[in-house]
């Protein structure tokens, strides 16, 4: 039976063109809404796999602003049981406090009787793109950090994990409890049932306070870069076009 | 990037369905040099039409509206893009029962093919559905989904094709150029865009939710609200695997929780019109690059859509709860809404700019034939004068206002709504002067148009004492729902005594000028070149013969007339009579300048030659004239007019006065008798005993003078709007009559006696329906009591074979058949054939 | 002192470990000529060829890493040997490439020195106080960002800037480096890798080539051209929703927001407009080839390249083009 701890965050669902806040301090996400991140979406599908092989369970966590219970309730829909929801202005947090507040939220949930043999996260935040609260979460608890994996699994008290490397396919067998940072591409993400939204509906999310006061993100402001042209390349019209066609898949290396 | 033509014809702005539809008719018609222009890309430019839930129920309370559907989904059949899926409307409670029985009375009004069924039959054609939880059915086998992106593609490939059109997507418009001709009037001169700008003697805006923020460019207001509606697709569901096509399961309108489920392939596609109503601002909605998925699918707001997610799995939990059944999609989608649930169409007052929004799928292919033959005759076949971009008052043009009415009315878009049921937002716009006494003497308010009018009052609740059954209670709830007896008391005390109404809603406009009276010759189909102080009833035709309007006219000097005309219609007739002036002729509005206080009854000569020294005789105030007398130091226009039957005058004072004027009337009139009445009266029973036709029941674009049975022996030799259709119109037999017909017996099945409201099919004795001339079903168009016959009485078109007095006929109430007789086949008054009262 | 780590790969130096050098020269000028080291992990093929392009590349001094603990990847003790050369050379800025493995190990870095960390830097605004602008939004915005710290942490974001040689290089000098490890620190170390294994060709999300079609196929007989480029290229169909709609191809075959979403090579969208719900199943295709006959067709606008025509008569024409190159 393992218990995984899934950190989420509440990010824009950036689509096409990006619009930033007036103050400049964040992205704004009136027309586009709010989501989980693709590579947290893995490591929820990644958990509650673990959770349904193993007759555990998991268990969200998020630190953020009220409406991130948005989120919460979204990934509860997946199949989570439970979650915690530390609020906090994201303006005001950088990773070094996320990591912090997340490490503090673990330690006291396991004193209190919790054991979260694995904590995933995302391995980079969808618009903060840090790369880096996962590892500070496993230094705070003084535990192994895998980065940057695709699949985990979990067998013995030991947790075996892959993904790309710089020559191949890696894998890593860490001992638990361990942390694990989650890129997407291993687990195709479930979307949310009609049953699993209304068992969502049923969970009562845990609110915490900061536990200790932010440091800050550093950030001066957001800035966007000047719109792409459309760069698109006619090779030609009609039959005719045919020729540079296959040009370009031998160029491409995709003719056989 | 190609640029846009630097001149055409007609520019349509908006390449959705409605854009799409009106080049294809606008081709069709023979228009050439039209120019398109979307600001998002080709075929989904990413409006209301790119993620449209796309089926269609044809049958609607609204007889223009059911008109253009079917109008439609002929267009659709016929492109190619309809599938017939046949759809259910569910009943989870008998009050949806009641209102599915009173749509089958629209479905057999209408001639369209339904049944009420037993959950049973649902389940054989819908396996998944769980029957315990609904209690009956609507079924409508016609029901289908249409393919409105292929739809709009093919209409506007085939106008390219001819010819006739340019289509240019990915523009912005940026500006309306408007030019100020002398004599003040406006014109539509070019259309300014990111790639260039096009001079246009036509310009239509056709853009759904963006058309407010395009017609404030030319300060034209399209009171139009961007609101959101929920859809979420749910797949694949095993049980639809293996079904071919789009759709092969009946549409399910589960009406109770304002939702519906459709089938989409593997999908089902759960839609909700039950959340709080989530509005938004035409400037607001994000552009195609901004936006997650197109500019109208907003993110999802799943809290808002939980409680409909749960009433749904009830209805189908062994298909939306099946295993792999996920919510892959689900969007705030938004649609165009309207303060009073009709598109917005047609000529603005800026000539030559036109309007088409605010329409829905199923509308779509209709209203662009519609707007296309406006554009071209003058006039549609089909009559969408309540679509009428004209319609709105001042008032309704405030974006303000159509925020708290589209706010108050999105829950009701599948909701029982009654014929009479009054808003309850943004109230008290327009207040006439006697506002305060009426409300003291407990004035129930109705809203016409804006202004607050007393429906009946309280303080005559003693009557209904004095009068007993004659004021024909009604027993059952739907049938007395924003219903009074005291109107029908009021009713028996003007026919007594006297009443005094409250008519400060009449929209009034003067016409004057040397061209003064051309200009009303040639609008009114009655003779208008009168002696001065002469007073006319008149109706207004179209080009083709069709009613506009009906309404007074005074010639108050050689040279000014005096147009008095329904609120409701008021701001349409306006634009029509300005849009027919002459040179040297002006329009002058008084709406808010004058009051009208009626006053009939016997006793009325009695009263008013209390207050005034003026010669009231007959002889000296005769029928249909007019002339100012003094009531006191108040100078009052009085005019011998009477819409409700009885002796009597309409006293135009100005709003100074009027509140003196009314207290006036009632505290003189009072040893006599006379009571304030409320427009129950006057709009219903008063009228409908002396057989008055109104517009917009009775009398609309579809409607002739000969029908209607108001022909006169002669016909002016003036030229009028109209004329020529009219003169042939009387020349060949009408295709349907219209009748007064009386209830013989009121008592249903369950032993209450129920009282019709309107809109119920007349079909034979035994309960077969009737066709006219036309192909239509006889309907009635105004229904009411006649206090003083003791009758409950019904208009209604008949074919001419059964319009002959004495026919025995039916009306179908609720599913319920109650025999009727024709009364009168012509405009013979029920009540005092012969006017004697009104001498 | 500036610290770069530079990452090897197929016994070389990685690219973006060489842009990141030209970064680091920009800044150590702006700094009025702070001496750039270079740290690698592991065993290099040829320390001659590798002093020599790290010298040319602006290095003065290079610190090779070995021991039995650096022979495969672990983040934790590699971050821990640049710890000890960090303290050792007194480095005011630690940087590496804005690679997985760059940031990874940064990041364990920073949470070791409790320090904060930018990844994947663009450009710095200035020194006192130290800014710099890095992609955040996965690219597609940039913040500024303060890095008041010492040392200062930060990953290069690749292709933000070109490796460039200097005028007057001279080979770096080469030192060896034997940290100690302590055991926690290989805890999470790579235990094996191995080359990955040919894609199943008719599985859409792993296709390297799928030629698509749309509502233009005309019906269900229309995707022969297509499934026979598909089959040339050792590609896979997928299609639009439209399509399985109509139930012209099956619902695995949809590529789109309800469908697959796909990341194949090339992507050949064929008679496919480009409705918003269908890109968001595409768009991260590396290369996408669109053929389709209204040019102003967002798909036309968005793809890499384009054919203006009528698939049914521009598909037939490639694969005979293709059966004649053979």
């Amino acid at each position: 039976m393992v218990d995984v701890l899934v950190c989420i965050k509440r990010v824009p669902d950036v689509g096409g063109q990006v619009l930033l806040t007036a103050d400049e301090q964040a992205v704004d996400g009136r027309y586009v809404g709010f989501t989980v991140s693709n590579h947290e979406n893995s490591a929820v599908e990644l958990a509650i796999r673990i959770a349904e092989a193993t007759g555990g369970t998991v268990t969200l966590l998020t630190v953020g602003p009220a409406e991130a219970a948005e989120q919460l309730r979204a990934t509860l829909a997946l199949g989570a049981h439970a979650a915690i929801h530390v609020e906090a202005d994201p303006a005001a947090l950088g990773p070094a406090d996320i990591a912090r507040e997340i490490a503090t939220v673990v330690t006291e949930k396991e004193a209190a009787g919790a054991d979260y043999d694995l904590i995933l996260l995302g391995n980079d935040a969808a618009d903060t793109g840090d790369f880096q609260v996962g590892i500070r979460v496993a230094y705070a608890l003084d535990r192994p950090v895998v980065g940057g994996v695709s699949a985990v699994e979990v067998a013995d008290g030991s947790l075996t994990a892959t993904g790309a490397g710089t020559d191949g396919e890696v894998s890593y067998a860490v001992p638990l409890p361990a942390v694990a940072t989650v890129l997407e591409g291993g687990a195709e993400p479930r979307y949310p049932t009609l049953k699993g939204r209304m068992a969502a509906k049923k969970v009562e999310i845990e609110t915490r306070q900061l536990a200790g006061a932010p440091s800050g993100a550093q950030r001066v402001r957001l800035t966007l870069p000047p719109p792409a042209p459309s760069t698109v390349e006619v090779l030609g019209e009609g039959p005719e076009a045919a020729g540079a066609v296959v040009d370009l898949f031998e160029r491409l290396g995709v003719a056989r | 990037m190609p640029d846009v033509p630097a001149s055409a014809k007609c520019v349509v702005i908006g390449a959705g369905i409605v854009g799409n539809s009106l080049v294809h008719h606008l081709a069709r018609l023979g228009w050439t040099e039209i120019v398109q222009i979307d600001q998002g890309p080709l075929p989904n430019p990413g409006g209301s039409t790119g993620h449209a839930s796309n089926f269609i129920f044809p049958v609607d309370h609204s007889r223009e509206i059911t008109d253009l559907t079917l109008d439609s989904v002929r267009q659709y059949r016929e492109l190619g893009v309809f599938t017939e899926s046949g759809g259910f409307e569910i009943a989870r409670t008998p009050e949806r029962m009641e209102e599915l029985r009173r749509r089958m009375s629209s479905a057999r009004a209408w001639g369209i093919e339904a049944s009420l069924v037993e959950p049973a039959f649902v389940q054989e054609l819908v396996p998944f559905i769980e029957t315990d939880q609904f209690i009956g059915a609507f079924w409508t086998p016609s029901v289908g989904v249409v393919d409105s992106l292929r739809a709009g593609t093919i209409m506007r490939e085939g106008a390219v094709a001819q010819g006739a059109l340019t289509t240019v997507p990915n523009v912005e418009v940026l500006g309306l150029d408007v030019e100020e001709l002398p004599g003040g009037e406006r014109r539509i001169r070019r259309v300014r865009t990111d790639r260039g700008d096009i001079e246009a003697d036509y310009v239509v805006i056709a853009c759904g939710v963006w058309s407010p923020k395009i017609g404030d460019m030319a300060g034209v207001s399209i009171p139009l609200t961007p609101a959101v509606h929920q859809m979420i697709s749910v797949g694949p569901i095993p049980q639809l695997a293996g079904s071919a096509g789009e759709i092969s399961v009946p549409i399910i309108r589960d009406m109770d929780t304002f939702c519906y489920e459709r089938q989409h392939g593997a999908d089902m596609e759960v839609g909700s019109y039950a959340h709080r109503a989530i509005l938004h601002e035409p400037e607001e909605i994000p552009r195609l690059d901004q936006a997650k998925l197109s500019p109208t699918e907003l993110p999802f707001t799943d809290d808002d859509f939980d409680l409909q997610l749960e009433q749904a799995l009830e209805l189908m939990p062994e298909a939306l709860g099946a295993d792999g059944a996920e919510m892959r999609y689900a969007i705030n989608g938004l649609l165009s809404l309207t303060c009073d649930g009709s598109p917005i169409l047609g000529e603005s007052h800026v000539k030559g700019l036109w309007t088409a929004a605010a329409v829905w799928i199923k509308e779509g292919p209709g209203v662009g034939r519609a707007v296309a033959e406006w554009m071209t005759h003058g006039q549609s076949e089909i009559d969408v004068s309540a679509s009428d971009i004209a319609r709105f008052h001042p008032h309704q043009m405030r974006r303000e206002h159509t925020r708290l009415r589209t706010g108050e009315s999105f829950i009701k878009t599948y909701g029982i709504v009654h014929p009479a049921e009054q808003y309850e937002s943004d109230r008290d716009q327009r207040l006439s002067p006697m506002h305060e006494a009426q409300r003291k003497a407990g004035a129930v308010f109705f809203e016409a148009v804006g202004w607050e009018r007393p429906q009946w009052y309280g303080s005559n609740a003693d009557l209904l004492e004095e009068y007993g059954d004659r004021v024909l209670p009604r027993e059952h709830e739907w049938d007395s729902r924003w219903w009074s007896p005291i109107v029908n008391a009021e009713h028996l005390r003007m026919r007594e005594a006297a009443g005094v109404i409250d008519l400060t809603a009449f929209a009034i406009f003067d016409i004057t000028g040397p061209g003064a009276l051309a200009s009303v010759q040639r609008t009114c189909v009655a003779q208008c070149d009168v002696a001065v102080g002469k007073v006319i009833y008149t109706p207004v035709l179209d080009h083709k013969g069709g009613f506009r309007s009906d309404l007074t006219v005074m010639r108050l000097a050689d040279q000014h007339f005096r147009v008095v005309t329904g609120g409701a219609h008021g701001m349409a007739d306006k634009k029509w009579f300005a849009d027919l002036l002459v040179d040297g002729a002006e329009l002058t509005d008084l709406t808010d300048r004058i009051s009208t206080i009626g006053l009939w009854g016997p006793q009325a000569r009695a009263i008013l030659g209390e207050l005034s020294s003026d010669d009231l005789s007959d002889d000296g105030f005769g029928f249909l004239t007019c002339r100012e007398i003094q009531v006191g130091d108040i100078t009052v226009l009085a005019s011998r007019i009477s819409y409700v039957g009885d002796l009597g005058w309409e006293l135009y004072v100005s709003f100074d006065d009027a509140a003196a004027l009314w207290d006036r009337l009632l505290a003189t009139g009072e040893p006599y008798g006379a009571r304030p009445v409320g427009i129950g009266v006057y709009a219903t029973t008063g009228r409908i005993e002396k057989g008055y036709r109104a517009f917009g029941y009775e009398l609309d674009g579809e409607r002739t003078i000969v029908e209607a049975g108001m022909q006169r022996p002669k016909v002016k030799a003036a030229d009028f709007v109209g004329k020529a259709a009219y003169l042939e119109q009387r020349e060949t037999e009408p295709a349907a009559v219209l009748c007064t017909l009386q209830v013989e017996d009121h008592t249903s099945a369950a032993g209450i006696r129920r009282y019709m409201l309107g809109g119920e099919p007349i079909l034979t004795r035994a309960g077969e329906p009737l066709t006219d001339g036309h192909g239509h079903h006889p309907y009635v168009t105004s229904a009411g009591s006649a206090p003083s016959l003791g009758r409950h009485l019904l208009l209604a078109y008949l074919p001419p074979d059964r319009a002959r007095v004495g026919t025995e006929l039916a009306v179908s109430y609720m599913e319920e058949l109650y025999p009727v007789t024709v009364i009168c086949a012509d405009a013979t008054a029920p009540f005092d054939p012969e006017n004697a009262r009104i001498r | 002192m500036i610290l770069v780590w530079v990452e090897t790969e197929a016994g070389g130096l990685s690219e973006i470990s060489l842009e990141t050098l030209a970064f680091a020269r920009s800044l150590a000028e702006a700094g009025g000529g702070i001496a750039i080291r270079a740290v690698l992990f592991g065993e290099v093929e040829d320390h001659e060829a590798a002093s020599r392009e790290l010298g040319a590349h602006g290095v003065g001094e290079v610190r090779q890493v070995v021991g039995e603990a650096f022979t495969s990847y672990a983040a934790a003790a590699w971050a821990a040997a640049l710890q000890e050369l960090r303290a050792s050379t007194g480095s005011v800025v630690v940087t590496a490439a804005g690679s997985q493995r760059g940031n990874e190990v940064l990041a364990h870095l920073a949470a070791r020195l409790d320090v904060p960390m930018a990844a994947n830097v663009v450009s710095f605004d200035g020194l006192a106080p130290f800014v710099v602008t890095r992609q955040v939004v996965g690219g597609a915005a940039f913040e500024e960002m303060r890095l008041d710290r010492r040392p200062a942490l930060f990953t290069v974001a690749g292709h933000s800037w070109t490796a460039v040689e200097v005028s007057d290089p001279a080979p770096a000098t080469w030192v060896e480096e034997r940290p100690e490890v302590a055991p926690a620190d290989l805890l999470a170390r790579v235990v094996a890798t191995r080359t990955k294994a040919a894609d199943g060709a008719d599985d859409l999300k792993t296709a390297k080539v799928v030629v698509g079609a749309g509502r233009g196929a005309g019906g269900p007989d229309g995707f022969g051209a297509v499934a026979e480029l598909a089959e040339l290229l050792g590609g896979t169909v997928g299609v639009s929703r439209v399509v399985t709609s109509l139930g012209w191809r099956p619902h695995h075959e949809q590529v789109g927001q309800t469908g697959s979403r796909i990341a194949p090579d090339l992507y050949i969208p064929c008679g496919i407009s480009g409705a918003i719900q269908h890109w968001a199943g595409c768009a991260s295709s590396k290369t996408i080839l669109a053929i389709n006959t209204d040019p102003e067709a967002p798909m036309m606008t968005k793809a890499t390249y384009a054919v203006i025509g009528d698939m049914h008569e521009v598909v037939p024409a490639i694969v005979d083009e293709l059966r004649a190159r053979r």
